[in-house]
């Protein structure tokens, strides 16, 4: 990471570009805790990349005045990954919806997780498709009437914890827009972390599936003396928990892809047209 | 009469040692300074099936894989059987007498010898077998055996033991063709000047090419016949300070590609059809963002799995439309090995220049055969960076600004000032998405004037042949060398023909193509596709008929197919009573 010599502010990281979000929007929360985030850790703004899919929370890279991409639906993960592997020293965060990243790009999370590339995710989960307006997401709730479903969801909600922890991410964790405050800690967090870090965000979108009374009451922290190291212990609350667990479930350390294959050769050459073509003789 | 070009095919049990015994021989050749040009068919399954290869070898330059079989190796009774009727009249069936017992044939000169007895009672040493075959051959039509010796000795250099067993297999295949057996044939490889050739098939050559224009990040998911690209790539870029990596399928290769091209580096991918249909979505995110990114699609034969080791160039449409909305795009097709080299150059150049999707174009018959060429001259090669912003653009950076040219300067992720979001959605010379209306009218004309550069940029098409035909012949991709060949013998037999072979297929050079319509009276478009699609694009740009000559079996043109054909149109004129105007 390569911090600035002057001192950063938020205001530094906001683009001239006003956010489209609804009133009250989870998103909102995420966007201030991003600006804080990197107001934190001082990083240049053009040092910084965001990468995005498709859908109101991939609008993301608009509103900051860092290196952006917004891409396909779904292929966030893909385009991050070839920034990050052509940019290993700058910091490239994957930021965008339920529906990207566990229905149209769910090919891409797990191996994205199992590679451990250097790359900070941040899913901003509001179990519905708000731009397409109110069609059913890959985390709806079972019998959620939607506008896809109007009899109610049939399928099993994914559960992106469990996916990403099954797939090795070596940081996860869970926050809430609604904890603005630990929502920028756990982006720090990620960012700092060395390898590849999920963090799961609760962020409701209140034109279409309102779940702010919901979390309020049944979002919680992790228990204080919560042991991050444990990857059964993490796997088996992702399974079990009825009431949304706030914090950093899981934290390890692993082989980070992009300096593995930086470090394959010891000395770096020029390609030499004539000697490679000597093979060939 | 002596024979010095010699087309021998060798067919028997795919991983019975059929490529390789070709491999070998072919490469020997080659060393001793003869002009060879391969091809191979295999079975889509790793073991078992029917395999053959074909070489063809002589003392002057070999466009194509020939008419016919000169010498017909068959390794078992199927190998026999399956190739038997294109022995040309006087040619030779070499034979393991054990294993197929051949039909009397007053036009075939047969061998029959025991390779399979040589190699288990003579040698005890059955895995000889293939050097056996390749030495007889070599003694057979006199060639040195010191160039085979050197390749079998690099190719055991550290397997001491199999080596000594190795060697003694050539000798004993040569001293069978040399001292046991009375030569009936009239092939003979005279002599010639050593001259060091190379010798690459299709992928080696683009791979090569690639990183000679500055590639150093690849992305795929491995497909027949693009693998070896990936392969070479995964070996090579890390010692460049590169990356290559195999991803989970061919939108994250894409994805991948794009990324790395946004963050900075050449960046390319390599597919075959399939893989194509995956990544299409794409194509058009890289035209929208002005992103430059390389795609080879080395095709095979369709729809859908097709025939995933067999030759045909049906993706023309796929590459030339796939996508929705209007965008441009580069489309390239290389016409043999050594003009794959300079042409994924081309395609890098017209990409980085104009920052859009460059396809490449191959096929299951270039990206697998090899062909010889001499050392390329790398004075020709020229390395095309794309357009970076001055610190004075910086100061107010427009990444998106509208320029005679179409392309803008593109900044990378760590210049100061140059940040932007790279957009899919419709975007002003900043790339905001607020007034997509407006943006849309000013941004279509300047993303497609860019083809107008690259059109220029490949500057004029030559043409190959009589200055005065009446008849042409359009092809394009890997039938360049065949195509040739079929011309020169239409010449040679008192038919004015010449032939055009663009390898800029978007843009098209239609001026070029205009002006060869015009001069010549009937248009050929041979392709190796059913339903013409070459044919279909001339005509829907340049408005004429052409006569249509398609092939679709999975094997390549042979220059008498295509000759004859030239004979029909000098009879006939085109069949359907009207010319192409």
């Amino acid at each position: 990471m390569v911090t600035s010599a002057v001192t950063l502010t938020v205001k530094d990281y906001k683009s001239d570009v006003k956010p489209t979000w609804c009133p009250g929007c989870g998103d909102f929360a995420v966007l201030s805790a991003t600006y804080k985030a990197l107001a934190d850790l001082q990083l240049r703004t053009e040092r910084v990349v965001i990468v995005s899919g498709i859908g109101c929370s991939s609008r993301i890279p608009y509103f900051l005045s860092t290196y952006g991409v917004h891409s396909l639906h779904g292929r966030a993960l893909p385009m991050a990954s070839g920034v990050k592997l052509a940019n290993p020293d700058m910091t490239v965060m994957v930021m965008g919806g339920d529906g990207d990243m566990f229905a149209i790009g769910a090919g891409h999370m797990p191996h994205a997780a199992s590679r451990n590339l250097d790359l900070t995710t941040v899913c901003m989960d509001n179990q519905i498709y708000g731009l397409t307006k109110a069609q059913a997401s890959p985390t709806s709730k079972i019998g959620q009437v939607t506008k896809s479903t109007p009899y109610g969801v049939a399928a099993k909600p994914i559960n992106p914890l469990l996916t990403v922890l099954a797939a090795g991410a070596t940081f996860v964790a869970r926050g809430y827009s609604a904890k603005p405050k630990m929502l920028a800690e756990l982006f720090v967090a990620g960012i700092k972390h060395k390898g590849f870090s999920f963090i799961h965000v609760i962020s409701p979108c209140t034109e279409f599936n309102n779940t702010y009374s919901f979390y309020d009451a049944q979002a919680t922290d992790l228990p204080a003396d919560w042991d991050k190291s444990d990857l059964q212990k993490a796997m088996g609350l992702a399974i079990t928990e009825e009431k949304p667990h706030l914090g950093v479930w899981y934290e390890t350390e692993r082989p980070v892809l992009d300096q593995v294959l930086h470090s394959l050769e010891k000395e770096i050459k020029p390609f030499d047209t004539s000697a490679y073509l000597k093979r060939f003789e | 009469m002596e024979k010095n070009e010699i087309i021998i095919r060798l067919a028997g049990e795919g991983g019975e040692g059929v490529i390789s015994t070709g491999d070998i021989f072919t490469q020997g050749a080659a060393r001793t300074g003869y002009h060879v040009f391969t091809f191979r068919t295999y079975p889509a399954e790793i073991k078992g099936g029917h395999a053959w290869y074909q070489v063809r070898v002589g003392a002057y330059p070999v466009l194509s894989m020939g008419d016919g079989v000169d010498v017909m190796v068959a390794f078992n009774a199927e190998g026999y059987y399956n190739h038997k009727h294109l022995i040309n009249k006087g040619g030779v069936l070499i034979y393991d007498p054990d294993t197929v017992t051949p039909e009397e044939s007053s036009s075939v000169i047969a061998y029959g010898i025991p390779f399979n007895t040589i190699a288990r009672k003579e040698l005890d040493f059955f895995r000889g077998k293939n050097l056996i075959v390749t030495g007889f051959l070599a003694g057979l039509f006199g060639l040195e055996p010191s160039s085979l010796e050197g390749l079998i000795r690099s190719r055991f250099a550290r397997r001491a033991e199999l080596l000594a067993s190795n060697l003694k297999s050539l000798y004993a295949g040569y001293e069978h063709a040399t001292k046991k057996i009375e030569k009936r044939d009239p092939y003979f490889l005279t002599p010639v000047e050593k001259i060091p050739r190379l010798v690459l098939s299709g992928n080696d050559a683009i791979a090569a090419g690639a990183l000679a224009a500055g590639c150093r990040f690849f992305a795929g998911y491995p497909i027949t016949p693009a693998s070896e690209i990936l392969e070479t790539m995964s070996k090579e870029l890390p010692k460049l300070g590169g990356v290559s990596l195999q991803v989970e399928d061919e939108i994250a290769a894409i994805g991948m590609a794009a990324g790395a091209s946004f963050g900075g580096l050449k960046s390319m991918t390599a597919t075959s059809g399939p893989g194509l249909s995956l990544m299409s979505e794409f194509l058009g995110w890289v035209s929208m963002s002005e992103t430059p990114c390389v795609i080879v699609d080395s095709q095979r034969a369709g729809p859908s799995t097709g025939m995933p080791t067999k030759l045909e160039q049906a993706d023309l449409n796929h590459a030339l439309y796939a996508g929705h909305g209007d965008f441009p795009r580069i489309v390239m097709a290389a016409g043999s090995v050594e003009d794959a080299f300079f042409r994924i150059i081309d395609a890098f150049n017209l990409s980085e220049k104009y920052q859009m999707p460059a396809i490449f174009l191959s096929d299951q018959s270039l990206s697998h055969r090899t062909e010889s060429m001499l050392k390329p001259d790398l004075s020709r090669i020229h390395v095309e960076d794309r357009l970076r912003p001055t610190a004075e653009q910086l100061k107010d950076y427009r990444r998106y600004a509208v320029t005679e040219s179409g392309a803008s300067p593109m900044s990378a992720p760590g210049m100061a000032g140059g940040a932007y979001v790279a957009p899919g959605l419709e975007h002003d010379e900043k790339g905001h998405v607020d007034t997509p209306l407006q943006s849309h009218i000013i941004m279509m004309p300047k993303r497609f004037r860019k083809l107008d550069g690259a059109r220029k940029d490949m500057g004029q098409l030559s043409r190959h042949g009589a200055a005065d035909a009446t008849i042409g012949v359009i092809g394009w991709g890997s039938t360049e060398g065949v195509i040739q060949e079929a011309v020169d013998r239409a010449n040679a037999s008192g038919h004015k023909v010449a032939a055009l072979h663009p390898k800029l297929l978007s843009p098209l050079q239609v001026d070029d193509l205009r002006k060869f319509m015009d001069s010549v009276e009937h248009v050929i478009v041979p392709e190796v596709n059913y339903s013409g699609q070459f044919a279909h694009y001339l005509r829907s740009i340049l408005g004429d008929s052409v006569v249509q000559l398609n092939k679709y079996g999975g094997l390549p043109f042979t220059p008498g197919e295509i000759f004859k054909k030239i004979e029909e149109v000098a009879r006939n004129g085109n069949q359907r009573g009207n010319s192409h105007r």
